[in-house]
């Protein structure tokens, strides 16, 4: 009975997965949520098939690449792999891509699994799923409006990880927050062991020792609360790192040494971001510590394309124009980190919407460090996006006289990228993205067009 | 001229954008010459109360705000007298129940300032969204976004505005927020001076005719902060 509900169940979720695509759709959701419907254990029959890892990525910032890095490491080993790289991170998302790797029989094609889930969604996703290790990217503030203070992220994070008896977490040691889900389990700890002087002005969270309640001193910041940070009054203090980056240099591309176990991986990137140090070092902390060889690691990582709009290049008029996805104050903080990192004369446009999948408040904008644009060599600024008026007094109240406001489309784009910039940096939020990313292939050069 | 706002502790009440008022204030007094002088306050320093002419309240988490609030109890005596003396106060969000005689936090009910005799209960849904309010006092309407657990009873209190769009002080009584002599609660968090320029001016008009007399304010070019707050008001109302 069970097997045969379970058949329909697949064989509904594909059906309406081709369905979806064929009215041009990448629907995962959706035909995920009605094969739990039809068959509620379909997800449970499915992942206990695993003989393989199974690792869950969590956190505010950081979830989609981290998980990307890791689906190609195992990639790397020849496994076949259950990831949500195409779909949502929540639980119909889930269950579409364990459903996505199965046969109508109801059978699991794959050794292992690398599966994002958003942090409110993890206790929803864990009695379906057994994860082996959990990674836990950072906490930051997003959309209150959706997730509540991080106090609640908190705890129903840690409501799900008290499901899971075995479970090994893989922790922001850098991040104090995260680094609060010790409590006496069975942790590993990655972090830049390096004063990199990347710091900007912003909102810190987790001030406060978790322990003690006293505020918490700083050696050095990285961005927002990481760093390398120990209470004044307590014994609480940035662990030790199981998987640290040293030797970072910023300078040309992005270059570091991943030292662990008495191993010592240098790797040169050539995508950008300060954060994308601790993408890297969480999904290699992952995958080594389920037990593969890293030998070709570096191979891996350094040859890893960004996804869509995370500082994705196109070219317009034989310029380049760098898209970028920031949804909140720590990631806007860090995207204008990176322009300022780019000494070249830049056109900047920020489009801001407020759909749902951005959160309805567009608060945080006080709470991005926009002055610091000011630094940033700029010959124009143009805001855009459903909420442009809103950037244009954040702008206007942030001291820059000069900017035009235009709505997000072609024209605005061209109009942009042909600025007297040797480049340009184009930074929206999410449901901003997807229109800007096809307006932006429409108008690049043709080599570069369709990529 | 020289207007000193207080920022009550920015590390710790700052939770949605809070720090916009203050940016709000600034731009909004520089640009009509008057010099705008802002003191942070840290947890421990002492507020000089003589010496503010506009004191700001954010909204923290729950754990901020019973830092802040069994802080300030401490003088909660000094910033009644404030208040009695026509001193400007803003209080958004968790701010705003700290004015209040108590706050609750699920079944706890935490003791407030007990500057107003308002108080606050808790509903376990959040009452989210953006909200408008037609203020009769300013003439126009108040635009933002609200998110809190709280549910306000205001008593006989006059409300900062009728609430046209969204919950409001408790989701039934159909206003939004407090005012009593120069001091204005609400629960439109955050940001809720950049797109309010009308309420913004009325904070420093204000403040200076306690300090200097009453003086008109030179007017400004508000258009980006109209098209901002008639962006909400179209959303909803279509007018």
């Amino acid at each position: 009975m069970i097997k045969i509900r379970n058949m329909l169940a697949i064989i509904a979720c594909k059906l309406l997965t081709v369905a979806g695509r064929l009215a041009g759709k990448k629907a995962t959701s959706a035909p995920g949520a009605i094969a739990m419907k039809i068959s509620p254990t379909i997800l449970k029959d499915l992942s206990s098939q695993l003989k393989g890892p199974i690792v869950m990525v969590c956190g505010t910032n950081g979830k989609t690449t981290t998980n990307n890095l890791l689906y190609s490491l195992f990639k790397s080993q020849g496994k076949k792999v259950v990831c949500n790289n195409v779909g949502a991170n929540m639980l119909p998302g889930v269950a579409w891509a364990f459903i996505d790797k199965a046969s109508v029989f109801g059978t699991l094609k794959a050794d292992c699994a690398s599966i994002e889930c958003d942090e409110a969604s993890l206790r929803r996703v864990v009695p379906h799923v057994t994860p082996n290790k959990i990674i836990i990217t950072n906490l930051f503030r997003d959309q209150l409006d959706r997730y509540g203070e991080i106090e609640l992220t908190v705890s129903v994070i840690n409501e799900a990880i008290d499901k899971l008896p075995d479970v090994q977490l893989i922790l922001n040691g850098d991040d104090p927050l995260s680094a609060h889900f010790d409590k006496g389990r069975n942790c590993m700890y990655y972090g830049v062991d390096d004063n990199c002087n990347v710091s900007v002005r912003e909102t810190k969270e987790g001030r406060f020792c978790s322990k003690c309640g006293a505020e918490l001193s700083y050696n050095y910041y990285h961005y927002s609360q990481l760093g390398d940070y120990f209470c004044p009054s307590c014994s609480f203090k940035r662990p030790s790192l199981d998987y640290a980056a040293r030797n970072v240099d910023l300078t040309n591309g992005m270059s570091f040494d991943v030292c662990f176990k008495n191993q010592k991986l240098p790797l040169k990137l050539n995508y950008r971001g300060f954060y994308n140090i601790y993408n890297v070092l969480a999904s290699l902390c992952a995958f080594s510590e389920s037990g593969f060889n890293t030998d070709n690691a570096n191979k891996v990582l350094e040859d890893y394309k960004p996804q869509t709009a995370r500082m994705e290049p196109f070219t317009v008029q034989g310029k380049t124009a760098i898209l970028n996805l920031a949804k909140n104050p720590a990631g806007f903080n860090q995207a204008i980190s990176t322009v300022l990192s780019d000494k070249s004369s830049k056109d900047v446009m920020i489009a801001i919407n407020d759909g749902a999948g951005d959160g309805r408040d567009v608060s945080w904008i006080w709470d991005v460090d926009f002055e610091q644009l000011k630094n940033a060599n700029i010959t124009s600024l143009t805001v855009s996006g459903i909420r442009k008026y809103d950037l244009a007094v954040r702008f206007k109240y942030a001291g820059f006289e000069n900017f035009d406001i235009a709505d997000n489309n072609k024209d605005t784009l061209k109009k942009v990228v042909s600025g007297k910039g040797e480049v340009s940096y184009i930074l929206i939020n999410y449901t901003a993205m997807f229109e800007t990313q096809t307006n932006l292939k429409a108008i690049s050069d043709k080599e570069e067009a369709g990529k | 001229m020289k207007i000193t706002v207080a920022h009550l502790y920015p590390d710790l009440l700052n939770l949605y954008g809070d720090t916009g008022n203050i940016t709000a204030l600034v731009y909004r007094m520089q640009k009509r010459g008057i010099e705008a002088n802002v003191v942070n306050y840290g947890i421990n320093d002492e507020v000089d109360f003589d010496n503010t002419d506009i004191l700001f309240l954010g909204g923290g988490s729950d754990k901020e705000m019973r830092i802040v609030c069994s802080r300030m109890r401490e003088y909660r005596d000094k910033l009644k007298a404030y208040v009695e003396d026509d001193g400007c106060v803003l209080a958004v969000c968790g701010g705003y129940q700290l004015l209040g005689t108590s706050y609750m936090i699920g079944d706890e009910t935490v003791n407030a300032l007990e500057v107003l005799s308002i108080s606050s209960a808790y509903s376990p849904d959040r009452l989210i969204g953006d909200i408008i309010l037609q203020s009769d006092l300013l003439g126009t309407k108040i635009v933002g976004f609200e998110n809190h657990n709280g549910l306000m009873d205001i008593g006989d209190y006059a409300p900062l505005g009728k609430v046209i769009c969204g919950h409001g002080n408790n989701g039934k009584s159909g206003y939004e927020g407090v005012i009593y002599k120069n001091t204005i609660g609400s629960y439109l968090h955050g940001p809720l001076l950049p797109k309010n320029p009308v309420l913004t001016d009325y904070i420093i008009t204000k403040s200076i005719e306690k300090r200097y007399g009453l003086q008109t304010l030179t007017e400004l070019d508000d258009n980006f902060e109209n098209l901002a707050h008639d962006y909400i008001v179209n959303k909803y109302t279509g007018d």
